[in-house]
């Protein structure tokens, strides 16, 4: 009988190893057997401890992450495997539990191949045996790109994640800028400016490497005088070269870096300086691989061409909050570092979204962040809450502008769910027609909402009026606040409504001091630590600020240290409160990395005396900010 | 009594594939929707007139929890008189065409065989369970019995209120995109079954973030 699906499944395995190794008719019998999975994002498929299942199983869409379970029972993720990456490929080998989490990283559709029919098919087959065998050593799953991936030991189990990267193969750049050993220095200067690079390679007329000249030795002994411009580049470049072969481990990297006092190394097809030269090791992609500084992971963004390179960035991060966290380092700069991050990869995102796109924009556009991103107060990956706003154009020009700002918005946002920002449930995001507008409409849309306050447009406010511009012409941006600034000043309705709506989660401590945990079913008795805590104290800065017209100032903390300054009847209340805000920040943060979520609900129980009495500290300024706001704004008769 | 009478003889005729089929619903409604099966379905026809036009092609995948096995699909091909040249450009089922073909009662019987009581899900149900129908009323047979989802209403039940229209009819070709569901084999009743299962899990997700899932809230009333 015929089998469509089968012919399908059939026609994506035949495109990557080892399944490309295999006949037809053979796959065939394979693909029939398949099944197809789905995944939520946070799915897990098998855990650490697991026996062994009857399948193995290869990406169809989406991104798996490995995880490897450490000591005190974090998880620290090993690889994430993409379309056509195959995984849990232990149960083939060794019939042994799981050593590794496999979990989705975002929405994932996989394909569960049944290690009986597999076998029976590819036994004979030396070469998928030896491939499977690689894959399962060294995680190198595909041939293709392994050398890019940088691909970790699997089934080596670290100690720490330091001991990972030491031995990992250095990730070095391929194909570098070179020029030829008769060449002049200028023409070797003008190739290092087109390529915006530091360093160009000299090299023979069989390309093997002679010499290397860098930036500083065109300020020595150019800029000083010493050789004219036009001088041959033999006499400037640093030669010979330093060496090395290809798959070397970074550690190794490292040490002859240090040793010889270089800061690049040439990789040569035989490790000598008498062959080809294939690539060059910088010392920042040394840094890249080690990396867990900021400087280090904004350069990795802003160098990353592909959404792939950025994730593996932008996951980087998460590993540097932990640490910030663990050496208790002010959430103020946590905070500024991790917002710093987050807008560098939404920036990247736009700039590959933007080469993706078939011509220039039409027209000048701001890409703006909302509700956390436009406070700046991200820390764990959140939701995504985007707008973009364009240039006036011509009526008849509107359509088709607005459709150019939405594609592009499409491809940001998929790049950015990839990277591990979710989309918004409530799609306040650019790629949705009613937020990707141009600027007399973005006015007219806040008009509408100040003017004509009710439920839906206090609960879009709460989200649009904490904008800031992430990337594009922030002109668009400061017109459009001036603009709401203007009609703020000619509205009270609104402002109370905003204050109705910012007390409306009551203060969280009962009547005999007990928390008020949650009564819905799914999260009975815990505690919403952002509902009840963080968005009064967010709403509350909001409006405010609005009331007082501050500008600028979105951070929530920030806010209320500005307030503290304009309003010194109730300095000491606002200083608690930007103090109350941080810490409950960082609570949730902790929470959010102990149980692998946004940290959002608490476990009450789960806390120490210590954590509880803490968390209660920080409630006070929450009730009293609420009450302030209850007397400002004459709430007594509006609730 | 003449009502009574012509009833039981009318239950004295049907095929015995029609009354294992009945049976299968004697047994109580699985309470748990994670070990549930669950059929999505699609037809290839000759048109869009019930009366006149003739199903060409069945093709349904199964799934219990979020896994769909590829032996358990179901791909259909039925001989019939009514041909319209021009629908061969959507769904490209010619007349005198290679594959294997069954009678019009050969396909129902294996249909109903497979679906069993299980809940059916497709792509505006409504044309796709009125075309079922009418093959099984052309074989003296009654209407299907199984409950249905359509995964185009379910869909309008996980846009966000604010900008939910009741009204909005979406094409499988929308939500594939909207949903990043891979768009093979479009028309093909076995290509649109799988967009219509993966359709329906992806909607489905969205609707559990929310912790809307129960079974009154899946169900059409």
């Amino acid at each position: 009988m015929k089998n469509s699906i089968a012919e399908r499944v059939l026609d994506f395995l035949i495109k990557y190893p080892p399944f490309n190794l295999l006949s037809t008719n053979d796959l065939f019998e394979i693909s029939k057997e398949v099944s197809i999975i789905y995944m939520e994002k946070g799915d897990t498929l098998f855990e650490r401890g697991d026996a062994a299942k009857s399948d193995f199983y290869m990406v169809r869409n989406g991104g798996v992450k490995l995880l490897h379970t450490m000591g005190d029972n974090t998880q620290e993720i090993i690889n994430i495997s993409d379309a056509g990456d195959v995984f849990g490929i232990r149960p083939l080998i060794a019939k042994e539990n799981y050593k590794l989490t496999a979990t989705a990283n975002e929405e994932s559709i996989v394909y569960a191949i049944p290690i009986s029919v597999f076998t029976a098919v590819t036994k004979d087959n030396a070469s998928i045996n030896k491939f499977l065998i690689t894959a399962f050593a060294t995680n190198a799953y595909d041939p293709y790109t392994a050398e890019e991936a940088g691909k970790i030991f699997v089934d080596y189990l670290p100690n720490s994640s330091q001991d990972i990267v030491n031995f990992q193969t250095a990730n070095y750049t391929k194909n570098p800028i070179t020029c030829a050993v008769d060449s002049t220095l200028k023409d070797a200067a003008i190739k290092m400016r087109d390529h915006k690079i530091g360093c160009i390679i000299v090299v023979n007329n069989v390309n093997n490497p002679v010499g290397i000249i860098t930036n500083s030795d065109i300020k020595n002994k150019i800029a000083t005088g010493l050789f004219p411009i036009d001088t041959p580049v033999n006499n400037i470049m640093t030669s010979p070269v330093i060496t090395c072969k290809k798959g070397l481990t970074v550690a190794d990297g490292q040490l002859q870096m240090i040793k010889h006092h270089i800061g690049h190394l040439c990789v040569t097809k035989d490790g000598t300086v008498n062959s080809k030269l294939v690539g060059v090791l910088t010392h920042h992609d040394v840094l890249v691989t080690l990396g867990n500084s900021p400087t280090v992971i904004l350069k990795e963004i802003t160098r990353a061409n592909r959404t792939k390179k950025l994730r593996s960035a932008r996951l980087k991060a998460n590993s540097l909050l932990k640490s910030y966290l663990e050496q208790n380092i002010p959430v103020g700069h946590i905070v500024k570092v991790i917002a710093q991050i987050n807008d560098a990869v939404t920036v990247r995102a736009i700039e590959i979204a933007l080469k993706k796109m078939p011509k220039n924009p039409p027209v000048k556009f701001c890409w703006i962040g909302l509700g956390s991103q436009g406070r700046k107060e991200q820390m764990l990956f959140t939701d995504q809450d985007n707008a973009i706003i364009f240039e006036d154009v011509p009526e008849d020009q509107y359509e088709e502008t607005q459709t150019y700002f939405l594609e592009l918005a499409k491809l940001v946002t998929k790049s950015l769910n990839k990277i591990g920002f979710e989309y918004c449930e409530a799609h306040m995001m650019a790629s949705n027609p009613k937020w990707c507008i141009s600027l007399a409409q973005w006015k007219q849309q806040f008009d509408d909402w100040i003017s004509k306050p009710d439920e839906k447009a206090i609960l879009l406010s709460s989200i649009f009026f904490d904008f800031s511009p992430i990337y594009g012409e922030e002109s668009l941006s400061e017109a459009l606040s001036d603009s709401i600034y203007k009609t703020l000043e000619k509205s009270s309705l609104f402002f109370k409504f905003l204050a109705r709506d910012a007390i409306k989660n009551p203060s969280p401590l009962g009547f005999f001091k007990q928390f008020a945990v949650e009564k819905s079913r799914e999260q009975k008795d815990l505690f919403n630590i952002k509902n009840r805590c963080i968005m009064p104290l967010v709403d509350a800065a909001r409006l405010l600020t609005l009331k007082n017209n501050t500008r600028g100032i979105n951070n929530t903390s920030e806010r209320f240290e500005q307030l503290a300054i304009s309003d010194p009847n109730n300095k000491e209340l606002y200083h608690s409160c930007s103090y109350a805000f941080k810490a409950l920040s960082k609570f949730k943060t902790k929470q959010g990395i102990l149980h692998n979520d946004s940290g959002k609900f608490i476990d009450i129980e789960s806390l120490t005396k210590e954590e509880q009495l803490k968390l209660r500290r920080c409630l006070k300024p929450v009730h009293e900010i609420q009450e302030v706001l209850k007397i400002r704004f004459d709430l007594k008769n509006f609730i | 009594m003449a009502f009574f009478k012509w009833f039981s003889e009318k239950k004295k005729d049907y095929p015995d594939f029609w009354l294992d089929y009945l049976d299968e619903f004697k047994d109580k409604v699985n309470a748990d929707i994670s070990n549930t099966r669950f059929i999505a379905f699609d037809t290839e026809t000759t048109g869009f007139d019930y009366t006149e036009d003739r199903v060409l092609s069945i093709g349904a995948v199964s799934f219990i929890n979020k896994k769909i096995d590829v032996n358990q699909s179901l791909e259909l091909y039925i001989k019939q008189d009514v041909f319209k040249a021009e629908s061969v450009k959507i769904h490209g089922i010619l007349k005198n065409s290679k594959v294997d073909k069954l009678t019009e009662l050969e396909a129902i019987k294996a249909f109903l065989a497979y679906i069993k009581s299980d809940i059916l899900i497709a792509h505006h149900a409504d044309f796709d369970r009125n075309m079922i129908n009418k093959i099984l009323e052309r074989h003296g047979l009654g209407q299907l019995k199984n409950k249905f989802i359509d995964t185009g209403a379910l869909y309008n039940k996980s846009v966000h209120v604010i900008y939910r229209d009741e009204q909005k009819p979406y094409s499988l070709d929308e939500l594939a995109k909207e949903l990043n569901v891979p768009l093979v084999d479009r028309h093909t009743a076995t290509g649109d079954a799988l967009i219509t299962a993966l359709v329906f899990l992806k909607t489905l997700a969205r609707l559990d973030k929310r912790k809307h899932l129960n079974w009154g809230y899946l169900m059409p009333k």
